[in-house]
């Protein structure tokens, strides 16, 4: 049996769709909402409302299918082996990478793969850490970093883009440094022109905020950083699912997200290097795969990106992420950005208009057509005076409503606007008017059910 | 507006408890302490221990914030610890553990438990038992603290 690699690499999405380029609607997204298993069963008793994808979004059968497929049909391991399916599996695996460098915009050796975010800026972070012992030689002269030296994070970081730089700075003795936040949630950059200064090495930060939704002034702060010389490392977990992203444009010099967040499966994570850089970057995780001759004392590494992907790779993974690509290209981005927008907007007035909710971040910019990531994307983080956010969301998810209720991973963004949990609304292309509904309405009562109304 | 099930794990004495936080307010003179937090939530509770001159466990000082569920069961702790023979924590200590690992399963024993046992409605619910045990772990851990100080 042979593998049909068109129908892989471009699963047919939205079969009985007819797409154009209006605007997403409510009968496209019942279509949409069709092609996810999950959001058809029901939870304690209600219709599932899935308003969570911030944390990790639903999966279209077309991305559990292609998995299913793959070890039906071609499983093995890539990149060893001359047999057959080795050879089958390595060009599915090679053809998902070229998949996701167009989405983003870069070359196809631009891309490495990951299991997360998380190890991406734990790879970039490794990296540095090693050429400041002298690994990788005058190549990875750019990489060293000691006394004197700054990488800068911003007060909003989840702590996936926090812990490595701070660990970083603790085993190398650079200083972190951090661009604290206005009190409506923007981003300080007058305190950004003053932090990024000669000294600066490195500035993490992230492309959308997943406690606060707004979307990041890139533009200004990749050119304060490369004013100076500095390398610009960009989370794009919560923009590349969201929003059209193109990352040679934005000129970051690495960038990550997950697959998990984009309607492809956990384990797989993606890393963006301008090829110079991840040419020169000294590998993080060493061992097989990423060699090219191992001696006993001393072994020499592939160049990027193979370098970076040592041991048994995420296959299936990694074409199901391809396989999410095309679900989302074949909707498309800037339709699911303003589908989102207008989820968004529904969303803060409506939680806004309920006593006792302070929602964080910035109010959204206007409904206007194109105005999606002019500040905030479609999700919104709320306190309900006297009531925990746990129970807010308990409260919720007793009607079938699930949200996500704590720090969200992000604990310092939330000791500045003096709570310590959350509730997180999320949405995605699936989501409907009507949930968005529900959940505020399901808010509103939960301070009737707690007694503070 | 709510399912029972809902209504069973906040029972009015629950959200009564969580609102007036009996045994609210450290107090000094504590022969043990701990400090304990929910990583998922960020839910902590500060607890200490005070003893009687027959080493008896008088009773329990804490201060925190959390969730309805986790202040609600500090507060209801505090109602068992007074003047509790030593020999008796461990019995209390056991005896919430296991309706909390009871799934709904069992209604509590309210001669050890007091109103504690209305919080056996949350352990149907997987993702808030660590809520209600978050004070119980910190007692425990409290009364391990004590090691450096002589105790009877």
């Amino acid at each position: 049996m042979t593998i049909d690699f068109d129908r892989v690499t471009t699963t047919p999405a939205l079969d009985d769709t007819v797409l154009d380029d209006t605007a997403l609607d409510a009968a496209e997204v019942e279509r949409v909402r069709a092609d996810f298993p999950i959001l058809s069963r029901s939870v304690n008793g209600h219709p599932l409302v899935y308003l969570d994808s911030g944390a990790t979004s639903q999966k279209p059968q077309s991305v559990i299918d292609v998995e299913r497929r793959f070890y039906e049909q071609s499983n093995a391991a890539v990149h060893r082996g001359a047999h057959t399916l080795a050879g089958e599996a390595t060009l599915l695996f090679e053809a998902a990478r070229a998949r996701v460098a167009s989405f983003v915009g870069v070359a196809d050796d631009e891309i490495v793969w990951t299991s997360n975010a998380t190890e991406g800026i734990n790879l970039v972070a490794y990296g540095m850490s090693n050429a400041s012992l002298g690994r990788g030689g005058a190549a990875a002269e750019r990489f060293r970093l000691g006394a004197g030296d700054e990488i800068v994070v911003t007060e909003a970081e989840h702590h996936a883009n926090l812990v490595p730089w701070q660990e970083l700075a603790f085993r190398t003795g650079a200083t972190l440094r951090v661009i604290g936040l206005e009190d409506d949630g923007r981003l300080r950059l007058d305190e950004a022109a003053s932090v990024i200064g000669p000294r600066t090495r490195v500035v993490a930060f992230a492309h959308v905020s997943n406690v606060l939704g707004t979307v990041n002034p890139v533009e200004q702060l990749v050119a304060l950083a490369h004013g100076v010389g500095a390398l610009v490392v960009l989370d794009a977990c919560q923009s590349a699912p969201h929003l059209p992203l193109d990352l040679a444009a934005l000129d970051v010099d690495f960038a990550v997200f997950s697959g998990h967040k984009m309607l492809a499966p956990t384990g797989i994570g993606v890393l963006y290097g301008r090829k110079e850089l991840l040419d020169a970057l000294p590998p993080f995780l060493t061992g097989g795969s990423m060699i090219t001759t191992v001696g006993l004392q001393e072994t020499s590494f592939l160049p990027a990106p193979m370098r970076f992907e040592a041991g048994t790779q995420r296959v299936s993974q990694a074409i199901a992420l391809a396989t999410a690509i095309d679900y989302l290209d074949a909707v498309g981005m800037e339709r699911i950005a303003e589908w989102e927008t207008r989820l968004g907007l529904r969303l803060y007035s409506g939680l806004a208009a309920i006593p006792g909710v302070r929602i964080l971040g910035p109010a959204p910019a206007s409904a206007a057509p194109g105005g999606y990531g002019a500040e905030r994307v479609g999700l919104a983080s709320f306190d309900v005076e006297g009531v925990h956010a746990h129970d807010v969301g308990q409260f919720l998810d007793d009607r079938g409503i699930a949200v996500r209720v704590g720090h969200h991973c992000a604990q310092p963004v939330h000791r500045r606007f003096g709570v310590t949990a959350t509730t997180r609304v999320s949405t995605y292309l699936y989501n409907t008017e009507a949930e968005v509904d529900a959940a505020v309405e399901a808010v509103a009562d939960s301070r009737v059910f707690f007694r503070v109304a | 507006m709510a399912s029972r099930e809902l209504e069973t794990m906040y029972q009015q004495v629950i959200l009564d408890h969580s609102k007036e936080k009996h045994g609210f307010g450290l107090r000094p003179d504590a022969s043990g302490s701990s400090h304990q937090v929910n990583p998922t939530c960020g839910d902590e509770v500060t607890l200490n221990v005070h003893r009687g001159a027959d080493g008896s466990v008088s009773s329990i000082s804490w201060e925190g914030q959390g969730c309805s569920i986790s202040t609600a069961s500090a507060s209801l702790l505090s109602d068992i610890v007074h003047d509790l023979p030593a020999g008796e924590v461990s019995v209390r200590i056991d005896a919430f553990r296991e309706l909390m690992q009871s799934k709904g399963a069992l209604d509590g024993d309210e001669e050890l438990l007091g109103d504690a046992v209305a919080l056996g409605g949350v352990s149907r619910y997987v993702t808030r038992i660590k809520c209600a045990m978050l004070p119980w772990v910190a007692f425990e851990a409290a009364l391990a603290s004590e090691g450096a100080a002589p105790r009877a």
